[in-house]
């Protein structure tokens, strides 16, 4: 049997770097758009290290805490951004009318999602890296004396980020253009959920069941054990991993039926508005 | 896939968008390394009938087979062997010539692909643009590059839509003679979709002229001129497009 002859399980390292190569010289083609990439994530640190500053000096509690907004800031971050990663390196196939080529190529929709989830690890490492050093240097927080505790809290934000990133590709493919909002937006509704900034106990009753539906609950609360208690909550992060294995298979599910459905409804020929 | 075999076999295909039927039972078979012209009119199916055959659409019936393998199941098999083109889909403007052909000769695993890239320029004249961004080029020039990504693979079966679209008639008339080349060559099987009847009757040794997601008539151009008793492919087309091929098979 052939490469080719393979089902599309079978996964070709070089077409997924193939496709990794093309977000690269995109990236590469514009100071601006790797500038962005730093940008936002630098403000979001500056805003809630300044208050965590603030509040801190009027708080013994808060004093206690150092450092526990900006290790939320910058878990958040890696939460949305990697998602964003995804989303946009996958946007840009649509803005730039090159799904169909993609679509008719022998590229396999696992290696296209595998070029995104590499180029979502990549573009947060060019964003974040340098913001955790603005952290050590302007708020003394080091992000990684966390230690492995740390590549926990990443492995499962990540894996959440490219579950919600599949999904909305998943969308786009099926409703086009006009679904794109959603790939800017839709993260924003775990940030109250997940408790990103405060305890899962200062929920409604009803409210943290759905909180404790959501793999980042897990890690907000265990990051917060972590600085504040200095303990690392094992339990937390396996019981987090758990509903990512499960969410992200249901993603990868739900994104080969929005495609199957988009070849259905002839979507993947007009990927515009 | 035997040596009389079809390289691409539509058989009572239908593709039905919601209430629309966009394609209506069509079936013709296209022998390897012929080009065949596919007319019609705007919503006459061709282009959803070139995705179903590239399996970009699934068929609501009926069945697609290129080069031996079931079209869309199968179409993992023989992806690498086929190819389009259309002024429909753009080529990534921000990269360079250079870096868009490197990405698809990597998807369809060309080897020698820098080899296979110099050679490709300088066939379609594209040598001193390569290394600028896509997006900069001119019409004729965004159009080389189009059909140097569809050839990047050396194509068996090879689909265009509007390949000359919107080109000047020099350029165009460049477009058609290299594909004729390019064609001579490889032995590549060619579907064009076209409304340039002097086109179609330039490249074309088979016209399939399709209305209202059906087959109207399927022959060879120099036989539907004697059948329609005209001297242009346009005439013809003219004729089934206004319905005065069924009336005159009507008086016959």
């Amino acid at each position: 049997m052939t490469a080719h002859s393979t089902g599309s399980i079978a996964l070709s390292p070089r077409r997924v770097g193939a496709m990794v190569l093309r977000y690269l010289y995109l990236l590469r083609s514009s100071w601006t758009r790797l500038l962005e990439l730093i940008y936002w994530p630098a403000v979001q640190l500056f805003v809630w290290g300044f208050l965590q500053f603030y509040i801190a000096q009027n708080s013994g509690f808060f004093a206690r805490a150092s450092g526990v907004f900006i290790a939320a800031v910058l878990m958040w971050d890696v939460l949305f951004r990697g998602q964003l990663g995804f989303s946009v390196s996958f946007l840009e196939e649509m803005w730039s009318r090159n799904l169909s080529n993609l679509m008719i190529s022998p590229l396999r929709p696992i290696e296209f999602v595998s070029a995104l989830m590499i180029m979502s690890i990549l573009r947060l490492a060019i964003g974040m890296v340098p913001v955790t050093l603005l952290a050590i240097a302007f708020f003394g927080f080091n992000v990684y004396g966390l230690g492995l505790a740390l590549a926990a809290f990443f492995l499962n934000l990540i894996l959440t980020s490219w579950a919600v990133g599949i999904v909305v590709a998943g969308v786009l493919l099926r409703n086009g253009m006009g679904a794109e909002s959603l790939a800017w937006t839709l993260m924003f509704v775990l940030m109250p959920l997940t408790c990103v900034y405060y305890p899962v106990s200062v929920l409604p009753h009803w409210l943290q069941a759905i909180a404790w539906a959501l793999p980042p609950t897990y890690v907000f609360e265990g990051m917060r054990a972590l600085v504040m208690e200095r303990t690392f909550r094992a339990d937390l992060m396996i019981e987090a991993f758990a509903l990512n294995a499960l969410y992200f298979t249901a993603a990868v599910i739900a994104f080969l039926a929005l495609l199957e459905s988009s070849r259905r409804a002839g979507s993947l020929l007009q990927t515009g508005e | 896939m035997t040596a009389a075999a079809p390289a691409v076999a539509v058989d009572r295909l239908v593709k039905v968008y919601k209430t629309t039927r966009a394609v209506d039972g069509i079936s013709f078979a296209l022998a390897a390394g012929s080009v065949t012209g596919l007319l019609g009119g705007n919503g006459a199916g061709k282009t959803t009938t070139i995705a179903m055959i590239l399996g970009l659409v699934l068929p609501t019936s009926g069945t697609v087979t290129v080069l031996g393998a079931e079209m869309p199941r199968q179409r993992y098999r023989v992806l690498h062997k086929m190819n389009f083109e259309s002024p429909y889909i753009d080529i990534p403007h921000r990269l360079t010539v250079r870096q868009n052909l490197r990405v698809f000769g990597r998807l369809y695993a060309v080897e020698d692909l820098n080899g296979r890239i110099a050679s490709l320029a300088e066939e379609l004249d594209l040598t001193e643009f390569l290394d600028r961004p896509a997006g900069k080029l001119s019409a004729g020039q965004k159009t080389r590059v189009a059909l140097a990504k569809a050839l990047i693979n050396s194509p068996q079966v090879l689909l265009l839509d509007e390949p000359t679209a919107s080109l000047d008639p020099d350029t165009a008339d460049w477009v058609r003679g290299h594909l004729e080349r390019f064609r001579l060559q490889h032995g590549t099987t060619v579907l064009l979709a076209s409304h340039n009847m002097s086109e179609v009757e330039r490249l074309c040794e088979r016209v399939i002229i399709m209305k209202r997601g059906r087959v109207e008539d399927d022959d060879t151009p120099a036989r539907l001129l004697v059948r329609y008793g005209r001297e242009t492919l346009e005439e013809v087309f003219l004729d089934v497009a206004r319905g005065r091929g069924e009336a005159r098979e009507a008086a016959q």
